[in-house]
């Protein structure tokens, strides 16, 4: 135990400002950033990631989003395993024809507001991959989107203005 | 004895790794298959192709099938001409029980179908497109209108207490989509059946509509966790079929690459291998440091992940001293870290607890399924290409083997401890013998036909890009492997006898590829 217990302490705290902190500094940023959330959605604000068909670059760079640097937990933002606990999907990828059916029974099993943030370039056109008969392109041909985040994989911090953006729109 | 030794036309291809080539007849076909079963070899890949001209083959028809076998001293690229589209080719299943959802896969995409195949349930096609459409036949030209998904005929087992849980495709956490069916009694798995397909977005057609020298950039987009492997395999095909030799500074710096590939992988695995173990104390402290090596990356490469580093001719970008010393310091500062993680892992009971006996996959039974790459040396199944195979820069460095002989999860993460140890050795020696030379050299777009090949230790396991240029030197085939593949079946034998709970951990273990498989 105590050799955890020196980790951690060797380690520290790496956790990063979020994007936006800028006027008012770090903790001023994170305090106005999850009262807005609260403001908007009146709770932590709970996202479920669904790879509709990527090559599993944008999921890399999604779960580099939990890491301690960028402490997306400390802002209020969770990613939960069910829509139905969902506020947002996180969708990547061109959508294939086979995940297309997945895609919306995801989508109709959300609670409103729903909102849809599509990560990656394909996601946003379907990117290098296009449209085909095994790919419908991008996120849009399928479900109504907010907010786009391009990108090959986008950087964690592009996701995260991403996620924020999108929470914004709905004020 | 050896397929070598079966006296078949083979003609060995311009390649830093040795690979040969030949077109045969059936009985040789199945000489060839046969003498690698028998002699200890493997199937690396099987696919089929539709040409344009017929001359070439010396048949009437356009269609042949391929296998490429890893054997004695190198890789056997194999052709059978077919004399027809209806004309089935031997099935293989019964030598390599891992081709049997290769087949299922020729057929979803050509129509070609082998003979007497016990299974002929579709695979990549879940009924997306008509049954009686193929994507890469040439007279596919329009795509068909989209129709509804058909239910899949799972395997159902019966008797008293047997029940189904049905998983995915969208699964609970952020990872890529795919089906699992567990048939259990209790908690306890009696069997899985595995469908995957979901994420299959047309790969191979679409290399038909890239310029030959863009097409890396779409290898490099079959796995985004492989990109450099793919790349790289990608580019050697290439290289291989127009006969150039990258210099030795490019072979170095892409070994560089494949490397750090190799590390941030592992990082990512042995954080997540805690956190499915309930020590998110794991995750938190590789999580960091994987995020270090990232950034490393992209400071260096311009790029997170090193998507598009390696290009055709070589890499894209030459490294400067500063550069080189900032990757070598970067191990120096990682390692001790590594080293007490893996000291905290190994002390930690109950991570042990979940670890140990969990998942196994014997000796005896990786050998008969094919269990390949870094779950087979977790087996006791050594292969590793940057062994094996006198390729550059891996020939001069004496890679050393991670070999487990436990099988079980525990083994799996003891692999990618020494593995991860070894790379940062190797990234080390990398960066500090780097030979002068250029990094890249330039090479003119094909102008016809030829072929060639790439084989390339990845970090899961060996990665084979096929590729074929026809008329004008247009991409007319290309054929992607990874190798979950192989290993994609073994899971469904791992997890049998184990408790629900313990799926997610075992399935992690393996960390097999969706997007790389479905293409």
């Amino acid at each position: 135990m105590w050799k955890i217990l020196r980790q951690i302490a060797k380690a520290g705290i790496p956790s990063e400002a979020p994007p936006f902190a800028t006027e008012a500094g770090e903790d001023a940023a994170i305090v106005r950033i999850r009262q807005e959330i609260l403001d908007i959605l009146g709770q932590a604000l709970a996202i479920r990631q669904v790879d509709a068909g990527s090559c599993n670059g944008c999921e890399l760079e999604i779960n580099a989003l939990t890491n301690p640097y960028y402490n997306l937990e400390g802002l209020g933002i969770k990613f939960v395993a069910s829509p139905r606990h969902a506020d947002m999907l996180l969708v990547t990828g061109p959508v294939t024809r086979n995940m297309e059916t997945a895609l919306r029974r995801t989508y109709e099993a959300t609670p409103e507001p729903r909102l849809v943030v599509a990560v990656g370039d394909c996601a946003c056109d379907g990117g290098i991959f296009g449209e085909s008969y095994a790919s419908c392109g991008g996120v849009a041909k399928v479900l109504p989107v907010d907010v786009r985040v391009p990108g090959c994989p986008p950087a964690p911090l592009e996701i995260m203005r991403g996620i924020l953006a999108a929470v914004r729109r709905r004020k | 004895m050896g397929i070598a030794r079966l006296d078949l036309p083979f003609e060995r291809l311009p390649a830093p790794l040795p690979m040969w080539h030949a077109r045969v007849d059936r009985a040789q076909w199945l000489a060839a298959a046969g003498s690698v079963a028998q002699s200890g070899g493997r199937l690396v890949a099987l696919w089929g192709a539709e040409k344009m001209g017929s001359e070439e083959l010396g048949s009437d028809s356009n269609f042949s099938i391929r296998a490429a076998y890893a054997a004695e001293r190198g890789l056997y690229w194999i052709e059978l001409a077919l004399e027809g589209a209806q004309a089935p080719y031997p099935d293989l299943a019964h030598l390599f029980p891992y081709a049997g959802r290769m087949q299922r896969a020729v057929f979803d995409l050509l129509g070609l179908e082998a003979e007497g195949a016990e299974d002929r349930r579709p695979w990549l096609n879940h009924g997306a497109w008509p049954a009686d459409w193929w994507p890469l036949r040439r007279t596919s030209e329009r795509a068909p209108a989209p129709q509804p998904l058909q239910d899949y005929p799972f395997v159902r087992v019966e008797g008293d207490g047997v029940h189904e849980i049905a998983v995915g495709p969208v699964h609970a956490g952020t990872i890529e989509p795919g089906h699992f069916r567990f048939s259990v009694v209790g908690e306890k798995v009696l069997r899985l059946e595995e469908r995957l397909g979901y994420t299959h977005k047309g790969i191979e057609r679409r290399f038909l509509e890239l310029p030959a020298l863009q097409g890396h950039r779409l290898a490099g987009r079959v796995a985004g966790d492989s990109t450099v492997a793919f790349a790289w395999a990608w580019c050697m095909a290439l290289e291989s079929a127009l006969g150039w030799e990258v210099p030795a500074r490019a072979a170095w710096l892409r070994a560089l690459l494949l490397e750090r590939e190799r590390v941030a992988s592992h990082l990512n695995d042995l954080g997540f291998l805690g956190n499915d173990a309930a020590l998110g104390f794991g995750l938190a402290q590789f999580s960091r440091l994987r995020e270090d090596w990232l950034r490393a990356s992209n400071e260096v490469y311009g790029h997170r992940l090193m998507m598009d580093a390696v290009v055709p001719g070589g890499v894209a970008a030459d490294l400067d001293t500063r550069a080189l010393e900032r990757l070598r310091r970067q191990c120096d500062a990682i390692e001790p870290e590594v080293r007490t993680l893996e000291a905290i892992y190994e002390s930690h009971a109950g991570l042990q607890d979940r670890f140990a006996t969990t998942g196994t996959v014997t000796h005896e039974l990786a050998l008969r399924l094919g269990l390949i790459g870094l779950a087979g040396r977790a087996s006791g199944v050594g292969a590793d290409l940057r062994c094996d195979q006198p390729w550059p820069p891996y020939a001069g460095l004496q890679v050393q083997r991670a070999v487990q002989r436990g099988g079980d999860v525990a083994a799996r993460v003891a692999v990618r401890f020494q593995e991860t140890f070894e790379s940062l050795r190797l990234i080390r020696l990398l960066c500090e013998g780097l030979p002068e030379g250029l990094a890249r050299i330039d090479i003119a777009p094909p102008t016809g036909p030829a072929f060639g090949a790439g084989w390339v230790e990845g970090w899961r396991g060996e990665v084979f890009v096929a590729l074929e240029l026809g008329p004008g030197g247009a991409v007319q085939r290309c054929h992607c492997h990874d190798p979950s593949w192989q290993n994609w079946p073994v899971l469904e034998h791992a997890v049998i006898g184990n408790i629900v709970p313990d799926f997610p951990l075992i399935n992690k273990s393996f960390n097999l590829d969706y997007s790389g498989h479905d293409l």
